[in-house]
């Protein structure tokens, strides 16, 4: 038994199934495989043994070393990211470092990229495989010396005798390394922070080369030989069914060669394909135009009745009735009798659809028992399941593969798009493309969900004292149970509402019931966009109340240094222990008070100028928003300069998260300014970037400063989402310190102003 | 019907009507997947090559009516050297990266007929580029780079 094979037995008996270097680097990389500008020769070219640890690790005798990404990329810098603490771990050489992708597959533990989660949940393990790898090197340099091993230190892709300062590379120390036991995660030494070699430094995506020169391939790129390209048409009211259709107009488009039903998904949805009619041709603009020809006779359904503007009135109305408690302190009853002064506002904030620059596509090619699938997927082990469940086939026999991602903001959590390619292959025996339109993307999207709020509070001598709100919504649950629950989900409910950070003695905080009629899903921070806006909003109107200025008012409101008691609620803290991630007062004020100082806030600002300012924690990340406007006399709103202030606990790449701040405020943006989703008879009305407008560089704030808060000392936060949250109501604030605008409802193009 | 067509200096007969938008040609015909496909109603402009060096939306532009040799992001340098392209990475700019070959096709093409843009030229220029990531102020620091203009 050669050296390999004895790593690779070794770990499986572990729990960690490996394989030989070479085939899993080939097998893992589709990107390299398939994309005709990045050929086998970029995979690492492994000769003889090679030391594979673990899965996420493996080193040549030439010295290359592959780490494995197991997490899609979505523009968030993950397959960068998540390597580089390995590699500072294993004091790897980066310019030596290859990345490959990993298929879907459970062995390698969640690989759900959602939830801003990426880097808290990857964070030890990755430095703790890139550790044992280092140990290994470290001890067969030792063993080659024949001295002690705690005198071998690796260091940059060497391992360096310290007492004479000889040393071998790492590629060297592979064959006798391979031989050795692997020691336990748990058992190795890491290193001194101090020592970081690259957490914490701004490190390049090791993607850009490609994305700059067309080389970078997406789902939408990959290219099998044979394939067809296929279009769907679904139902315009969503789940409605086909009761029949007449094909032979599409079938005379020249390209066309075939008309299918995609069969309805039985209730609940998941996943799973909504159904219709999918037209099959040599491109993808012949099947769109056979498409257009299908005729198509609907059983539309019961949600034929969703009407955006009857429902709101529904949901208004329930969000000012009593409601279901979900958390309770005090008596607010009795605190808002005895108030000098009541403020209440009722807050609406409406669908909105990712739209993902790249629309959903997947490719799969279904052949002698087993399926081969490439898609834009978050998750490719859901991918895998909802493939294998949609085509009747053992998951075993599927094999998802993850591309790149061309924007996922959660719509890529859900592979229904990669089904109905598995499908269509399975019956046609080709690899079949399925491409989503535009239109397809925006109509037929899992909705990020409407909200009606009400927030009623009551000052006492200047003082907050009561706090009553309720929020409303369908629940994303709805997607997923055979019956519309109504209420929201605690999850749901954690996201910015039942975590109120505020210092009031009286607190109620309720939930009304709503239906659904439409799929629910998550979007870029949920939840949290809706309840920030309304807290954040609420917070500001009593200052004014309360003739205080909104800024030491909100320091006022978030109160006394402390871990935020939410012993009174049923509270989901993004998957981590609240003893591990509490929420800490303090930690929400420095956010605030550096994005107040950086922003300027206090200076006198010109006619119409305005500072507003927002906090929130989301995904365990503290983050606060200050927005600079001016509002011309028109409602034309400039924004010269927004500042982000994020606490993040431990930083791995400082560049990535002040992209993301970036990127996150134009989303919120987008989401406070430009679009939403609205229903009429059941349809959705939006259809394409002209009626579902997103922010563009001219009307986008002209300069964004993300401001990192020293916060090594905790540990990592979530960085894709939480940046979201404030921009609407820090926005929203600053137009109304500069006009004296009040804004309850987004988008503000509602209040007859624009950006 | 054969349609001739040249594409990064490389000649093409493809055999498609000549409605057939350009966009899809390239991607599904050619094989030139770094054009892509974001609306397909010249809305969002991640579609965009060089037709004679102009930046076009080719997701509207039927194959029978390009008139001249067409650049794509593949063919816009030999070894990704552009000065946009450097200036690309060395901003950070690209986050999921999709729209980015058609953000740079756009500023190339604006860099080629103005090679000091104001500020209010790249707004003009870019405002038919969507990122949904929100990269525009990258994307802004990173023509100005590539131009030599002070930010």
């Amino acid at each position: 038994m050669n050296a390999i094979e004895n790593v690779s037995r070794r770990t499986f008996l572990k729990g960690v199934a490996a394989t030989g270097t070479f085939a899993l680097a080939l097998q893992l990389d589709p990107l390299a495989r398939l994309n005709p500008f990045a050929p086998v020769a970029q995979a690492p070219a492994a000769v003889g043994p090679t030391l594979s640890p673990n899965l996420f690790v493996s080193i040549d005798t030439a010295g290359t070393v592959t780490i494995i990404a197991h997490r899609s990329e979505m523009g968030q810098g993950v397959r960068t990211s998540v390597p580089m603490i390995l590699a500072d771990e294993l004091e790897a050489d980066w310019s030596r470092v290859k990345i490959a992708q990993a298929v879907g597959d459970k062995k390698y533990g969640n690989q759900y990229t959602d939830g801003s989660r990426s880097i808290r949940h990857n964070y030890d393990r990755m430095r703790q495989f890139g550790a044992v790898a280092r140990t290994m090197l470290e001890q067969a340099a030792a063993k080659k010396w024949g001295v002690y091993s705690a005198e071998c230190k690796g260091q940059n892709h060497r391992v360096v005798h310290v007492p004479t300062g000889r040393s071998f590379g790492y590629g060297e120390l592979v064959e006798t390394a391979a031989t050795l036991p692997v020691p336990d995660v748990m058992a190795v030494a890491l290193k001194d922070p101090k020592d970081f070699r690259y957490i914490g430094k701004p490190m390049t995506s090791v993607d850009f080369p490609d994305m700059v020169t067309g080389k970078a391939t997406y789902g939408i790129d990959v290219r099998l030989p044979g394939m067809k390209y296929a279009v769907v048409e679904h139902c315009p009211v969503t789940y409605g069914k086909v009761k029949s259709f007449d094909p032979s107009e599409a079938l005379k488009v020249p390209g066309v060669e075939k008309v299918v039903e995609i069969p309805q998904t039985q209730p609940p949805i998941v996943f799973n394909t909504l159904g219709g009619i999918a037209v099959i041709a040599t491109n993808t603009w012949s099947a769109e135009q056979g498409r257009k020809k299908l005729k198509i006779d609907w059983d539309y359904g019961p949600n034929v009745v969703y009407d955006s503007a009857t429902f709101r009135r529904d949901l208004e109305q329930a969000a000012r009735a009593d409601a279901k408690i979900v958390r309770e302190e005090g008596d607010v009853k009795a605190a808002l009798a005895a108030a000098d002064k009541v403020v209440e506002a009722t807050f609406y904030v409406p669908h909105f659809a990712h739209a993902t620059m790249e629309p959903p596509a997947a490719i799969a090619h279904v052949k002698d028992g087993k399926c081969e699938v490439w898609s834009s997927c978050q998750d490719p082990q859901a991918a895998r399941a909802t493939v294998a469940g949609a085509i009747g086939m053992d998951e075993a026999n599927v094999t998802s593969n993850v591309a790149l991602l061309g924007g996922a903001f959660g719509r890529k959590s859900k592979p229904d798009f990669a089904a109905e390619a598995a499908i269509l292959s399975r019956q046609l025996g080709v690899p079949v493309r399925v491409t989503w339109t535009r239109e397809d993307d925006i109509q037929h999207a899992y909705y990020h969900t409407v909200t009606a709020q009400y927030i009623k509070a009551g000052l006492k001598d200047g003082k907050v004292t009561a706090w009553q709100h309720r929020s409303v919504f369908p629940t994303i649950w709805s997607t997923f149970e055979k019956d519309d629950p109504g209420y929201g989900n605690k999850i749901e409910l954690s996201l910015g509402f039942l975590d109120l950070p505020y210092a009031i003695p009286n607190i109620c905080l309720e939930n009304g019931q709503a239906k659904s009629h439409v799929r629910i899903g998550w979007l870029r921070s949920v939840n949290n966009i809706p309840h920030a806006f309304a807290q954040n909003t609420m917070a500001n109107m009593l200052a004014v109340a309360a003739k205080r200025d909104p800024y030491e008012f909100l320091l006022e409101l978030i109160g006394p240094d402390r871990v935020v008691d939410l012993s009174t609620a049923d509270y989901w803290n993004y998957d981590q222990t609240y003893d591990e991630y509490p929420i800490m007062t303090e930690r929400l004020k420095r956010v605030l008070r550096v994005a107040a100082e950086q922003s300027g806030y206090g200076q006198k600002l010109g006619p119409r100028e305005g500072i507003g300012l927002a906090v929130h924690r989301s995904f365990t990340t503290y983050v606060a928003t200050a927005v600079k406007v001016k509002v011309g006399n028109d409602g034309k709103v400039a924004i010269p300069r927004v500042d982000v202030a994020v606490d993040a606990g431990r930083v791995v790449n400082p560049d990535r998260v002040k992209s993301q701040m970036e990127g996150a405020s134009i989303y919120g943006l987008t989401a406070a300014a430009f679009s939403e989703i609205t229903a009429e008879k059941g349809r959705i009305k939006q259809s394409n970037f002209n009626d579902y407008p997103m922010a563009r560089m001219g009307n986008s704030p002209r300069e964004i400063r993300v401001h990192i808060v020293d916060a090594n000392e905790f540990p990592p936060g979530g960085v894709g989402e939480p940046g979201t949250p404030p921009l609407a109501p820090a926005l929203t604030n600053a137009i109304f310190a500069a006009t004296g605008k009040r804004i309850l409802e987004l988008p503000i193009t509602k209040s007859q102003l624009s950006v | 019907m054969a349609v001739s067509l040249s594409v990064n200096g490389k000649s093409y007969s493809v055999d498609v009507p000549p409605q057939v938008p350009l966009l899809w040609v390239l991607r599904d015909v050619v094989g030139l997947t770094g054009t892509k496909f974001g609306c397909g109603m010249a809305l969002c402009g991640a579609c965009t090559v060089h037709v004679n060096g102009v930046a076009q939306r080719s997701c509207v532009l039927p194959v029978g009516a390009v008139k001249g040799p067409v650049t794509t992001i593949e063919g816009l340098s030999a070894s990704g050297n552009h000065p946009l392209q450097k200036a690309w990475i060395a901003a950070n700019v690209p986050q999921c990266g999709y729209c980015q070959s058609g953000q740079i096709m756009q500023a190339a093409s604006l860099l080629a007929r103005n090679p000091k843009p104001s500020d209010a030229d790249i707004d003009a220029a870019m405002a038919g580029n969507i990122c949904r990531c929100g990269t525009y102020t990258r994307i802004r620091a990173a023509i100005k780079d590539a131009a030599g203009v002070k930010s």
